[in-house]
């Protein structure tokens, strides 16, 4: 499970109601959530992570358990995210959906080019690299289908 | 009953099987030291109208029609109760539908906050619960291991009956002595988020043990479990004891006690009780945690009482003793917890008080605690609530809230600035 793309750097404790707000839950549809993620942080977030490598700080998605957080930043384009901790309900929503978490204490340069290896267990940015948290061997099964229901009718 | 059934199986399970006598609590229900990884039979399993949404989204997704458990699952419908749009009441119809064709039970608009619910007979000691709700860690108060988890999750869940958990490490905080003046669970609640930080106890399990847990009522230890995720933690849990057997003897239901075992603490931290004063998480965070002392005299827009925090009917009983015979001087929305706290509240007289006080009652539900809907803050306003969460823009874009107990949230809703509590 490999990926790379540019930095944006987000800071600590960042709460799943500062992802999407609470009102815009009442849809299914999910470029509602795209459309609207980071909105209440800062509103350029939205373009600026299509493609880009999320570096948070610590606690990343914490509070409510709302899947839609992990739903709108992949539909929004999000490569992966990269902090050194996560809220634990956030962490199993965001493999559910194939959205790659990569557990890794790194310093988070604005724009600097940042590669993950989910298999080894490293992400680097700018070259330097550090060890990420290793996964169970289940999650990156699940990760590489592509999320829970891929990975559910595959073993049907 | 069947629930009274499958929690007594587990206990036998656990102790048949010889997985696992010693440890915490969590530990000894997983049947697995802290570490492992395993795969459980789940005894509940919920999820709200928020939630359930996308639950059935992804049932669809997965290709399965028929649930092996429907008597395991619950749907509530509490998050946007009643419908505020024509989307919201569409999505809440098509789920209706759903729990009709798949037999689940349904607790339609009106009924009550999914943990309140489940707190009224449903979840017994010794269960596996989840929720896809954050709060799930609430049912903890029972003794049972409950945890919140996101709505594929769920749907894995109804599909197979089962999940996988990775057991948490503990940590056990012993509380000694009684609470004095006006201070309350919410405090307590409020005093140990601000010990342990808001992801101090991230994976971990929160365990509240000792003479001063046993002095707390249901309505508290639901309050301090429902609290345990502002700190990161995978649930919050009290042993099943007398007063639990009280309570769900209050629901026809008869368990037995858990007594704890030898076990091993990851870190430990002690609470006397008599020291803890009303306290406030101020914006925008919920370790944020200072002294009412230290922030009274801040002007309010709004007093909020309610929530699976702190709507239960001891809280607007509280609230109604602090209130009674004056007027509020701010504009107060009161939201009991579930249908049956209401009627209580009728029945007691409780509701007539606080209707004279001056508040706004309004349907059981989660209310403006989330943003979404009835009570919500407008930019720039000041809201003082009983709830969990005071992350910038949670109850409306621009709005700061601050989060305190119901004697506080009485008092300054009688002031109409933040007040701190008299003795009650």
């Amino acid at each position: 499970m490999y990926g790379e793309g540019p930095a944006v750097c987000l800071g600590s404790d960042i709460d799943t109601d500062l992802i999407i707000a609470g009102r815009y839950l009442r849809t299914k549809d999910r470029r509602i959530w795209s459309e609207h993620v980071f909105e209440d942080l800062d509103p350029t977030l939205a373009e600026r992570i299509r493609g880009a490598v999320i570096v948070a700080g610590r606690n990343m998605g914490c509070g409510s358990s709302r899947e839609q957080a992990v739903i709108a930043l992949r539909e929004a384009g999000v490569v992966g995210v990269v902090a050194p901790s996560f809220a634990r309900i956030f962490f199993r929503n965001a493999i559910n959906v194939g959205l790659p978490v990569i557990e890794a204490d790194i310093p988070c340069v604005e724009g600097a080019f940042v590669r993950f290896d989910l298999d080894e267990g490293w992400v680097e940015v700018n070259g330097q690299r550090r060890p990420a948290a290793p996964l169970s061997r289940r999650m990156v099964e699940i990760l590489r289908a592509g999320g829970l229901v891929p990975y559910w009718r595959s073993r049907r | 009953m069947q629930h009274h059934a499958a929690g007594a199986l587990r206990d036998s399970a656990v102790v048949q099987g010889g997985l696992l006598t010693m440890g915490t609590l969590s530990e000894r229900i997983l049947g697995a030291p802290a570490g492992e990884y395993v795969n459980r039979e789940v005894d509940v399993a919920f999820a709200h109208d928020g939630t359930g949404v996308l639950v059935r989204e992804t049932l669809r997704e997965m290709g399965v029609e028929r649930l092996p458990h429907p008597e395991r699952v619950r749907l509530i419908f509490d998050h946007i109760v009643p419908a505020n749009t024509g989307t919201t009441a569409t999505l809440q119809k098509e789920l209706r539908e759903f729990a009709c064709a798949c037999g689940i039970p349904l607790s339609d608009v009106g009924g009550g906050i999914c943990h309140q619910v489940m707190s009224e007979g449903v979840v017994l000691p010794g269960q596996i619960v989840v929720g896809a709700d954050s709060h799930t860690c609430t049912l903890g108060a029972f003794g049972a291991f409950a945890t919140g988890v996101g709505a594929t999750d769920m749907a894995a869940i109804w599909a197979s009956g089962a999940t996988w958990f990775r057991v948490p490490p503990t940590i056990g905080l012993h509380l000694d002595g009684r609470f004095t003046g006006a201070a309350e669970a919410k405090d307590l609640a409020l005093a140990c988020v601000g010990a342990l930080g808001m992801e101090g106890a991230t994976y971990r399990a929160l365990e509240f043990v000792g003479d001063g847990a046993a002095d707390i009522s249901m309505a508290g230890r639901l309050t301090l479990c429902n609290m345990a995720v502002e700190a990161g933690a995978k649930t919050g849990i009290f042993y099943a004891d007398a007063v639990t057997l009280r309570y769900l003897a209050g629901f026809g239901l008869s368990v037995g006690v858990q007594a704890p075992e030898e076990c091993c603490y990851e870190r430990e931290i002690a609470f006397d009780l008599a020291d803890i004063v009303p306290l406030v998480a101020a914006p925008h965070r919920v370790d944020n945690v200072r002294p009412v002392t230290d922030v009274a005299g801040t002007p309010l827009d709004q007093v909020f009482v309610g929530t699976c925090t702190n709507g239960r009917y001891e809280d607007l009983e509280r609230f109604a003793r602090i209130v009674r015979g004056g007027t509020v001087a701010v504009r107060t929305l009161v939201v009991p917890a579930s249908r049956r706290v209401l009627q209580r509240a009728i029945e007691t007289g409780v509701l007539a008080e606080i209707v004279a006080a001056g508040c706004i009652v309004a349907p059981p539900g989660c209310g403006p605690c989330l943003g979404a809907h009835m009570g919500v803050i407008g930019e720039g306003e000041v809201c003082l609530s009983t709830a969990n969460r005071n992350f910038r823009n949670r109850m409306g874009v621009g709005g700061e809230v601050y989060l305190a107990s119901v004697a506080t949230a009485a008092a300054s809703a009688l002031a109409g600035e933040i007040a701190v509590p008299e003795e009650i």
